[in-house]
């Protein structure tokens, strides 16, 4: 649409980028928190623009890189009994416990599949009535009401071989746990398309407990440059609020039907986090309405297998945006992206992967 | 895979939308769109369902706005 490419227009970009460094009378660290929005700022060339003191963070926003230690082992495990185990491309290569991947035991005959909808693996499921298909249920509040309209399909339908190893994780409350935890942000840029179905109330504490400003951003490189101008302005009146700058998308009060359905399958439990561990109520798990779907309890999965950190990998500093990946020591040495030791180098959408791809 | 990306919507049977981008097609489903899309709107698209209706309106509302305070010709 003609009206959408106006959102990359170059003059556009150009006159937000002089209002930014107007505005820039100090240094402003800010953190995004969405593997899109890490890969858009480095594509666009936007972060090579950027003014010196303007520091941009990563923070815990690719579903693939915050996926715990001990959830790969999990669904590694899995991939090893006798299922079809349907999964979303990205974790293919996530290394897990003595660095195996999913992509090394489907070498070695396990049958998983690729798919790019949770619909797809339920379409698996139909196709295949004589094999169990676990679907590994990963990602935000942006994927995770897809699942649960998946699984709501299911059960109208009366499906017995399809099933959901639930790992998804909800972004307000990690973004709490970081603060608590002392990180040093200005302000964030806040995940659009999370924002699509919350809304913005979900982050409000941001401002009113923390003090800091927020803004929801789209993708295009003048929705992100008129997201931070936003926060730096705000900041330098200081007066924190959590704006909706992304309003073509997303409203205030997000998509009630999809958190209606979220609902209705899933509800709050305390989540694993690669490298800031266990979280209070930011993970999501299937209502005993709809267990028969869960693998957890079908295929034995209460309790994840107990695995040691990745050796020497620094993924959970840089989740947490304390350190960037080219401080890692194993950057571009041990770790690239055609072998990588963690998962912020294996997703397309991990900052280390990203800082390698547009910086090395 | 957290890509969503706006896609125009071609046509719709029950539950199920035809969509295109760049000459693409694709079906995705309408489970959860909180505002059901017509022909010719667009839907952003994540995981194979459509999540949001593109606002038009505020897109416009928006390139507005940057038109009066930074004096460019965008609309
Ligand atoms: S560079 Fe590699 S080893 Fe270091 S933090 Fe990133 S993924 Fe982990």
């Amino acid at each position: 649409m003609n009206l959408l490419n106006k959102f990359s227009n170059p003059e556009l970009c150009k006159k937000l980028l002089t209002l930014l460094k107007n505005e820039l009378i100090r240094p402003f660290r800010f953190m995004e928190v969405c593997g899109t929005h890490t890969v858009a700022i480095f594509r666009s060339g936007l972060r090579s623009l950027f003014p010196e003191n303007l520091i941009h963070v990563s923070g815990p926003g690719c579903p693939v890189c915050v996926t715990h230690e001990r959830e790969v082992a999990a669904f590694l495990e899995l991939a090893q009994k006798d299922v079809v185990l349907a999964t979303f491309g990205d974790l293919m290569r996530v290394p897990g416990p003595n660095k195996q991947t999913l992509k090394d035991l489907q070498a070695q005959g396990a049958n998983i599949k690729i798919v790019y909808s949770p619909f797809d693996a339920l379409q698996l499921a139909l196709d295949t009535p004589d094999r169990d298909v676990i679907f590994i249920g990963i990602g935000f509040e942006t994927t995770a009401p897809t699942v649960a309209a998946t699984l709501n399909v299911a059960r109208q339908q009366n499906i017995k071989n399809f099933f959901v190893f639930c790992l998804h994780k909800l972004v307000p409350p990690a973004l709490k746990a970081l603060l608590s935890g002392g990180v040093k942000i200005d302000g964030f840029l806040l995940p659009g398309h999370v924002s699509a179905i919350i809304g913005r109330g979900p982050y409000e504490f941001l401002s009113k407990d923390y003090n800091l400003p927020a803004t929801i951003g789209g993708f295009e490189p003048v929705d992100i440059l008129q997201a931070i101008y936003e926060l730096v302005k705000m900041f330098n009146l200081n007066q924190p609020a959590v704006v909706n700058c992304y309003s073509r998308v997303v409203k205030d009060e997000g998509n009630q039907k999809a958190l209606l359905m979220l609902k209705r399958v899933f509800e709050p439990c305390s989540a694993l986090w690669r490298g800031l561990g266990e979280i209070p109520d930011s993970g999501l798990q299937i209502r005993s309405e709809f267990e028969a779907f869960d693998a957890r309890k079908s295929f034995n999965l209460e309790d994840l297998p107990q695995v040691p950190p990745l050796k020497g990998c620094k993924c959970g500093d840089v989740l947490k945006g304390l350190l960037r990946p080219d401080e890692c020591p194993l950057f571009n040495k041990q770790c690239t992206p055609e072998s990588p030791v963690g998962p912020c180098m294996v997703s397309t959408e991990g900052s280390c992967a990203a800082y390698y791809k547009y910086l090395v | 895979m957290c890509l969503a990306v706006p896609m125009e919507v071609k046509s719709i049977d029950g539950l199920v939308a035809e969509v295109e981008i760049g000459g693409v097609k694709n079906q995705v489903r309408l489970d959860i769109i909180d505002e059901q899309p017509r022909p010719g709107d667009y839907v952003i698209v994540h995981a194979g369902f459509a999540i949001r209706k593109l606002d038009k309106d505020e897109a416009l509302e928006t390139l507005k706005l940057f038109e009066k305070g930074l004096g460019l010709e965008l609309t």
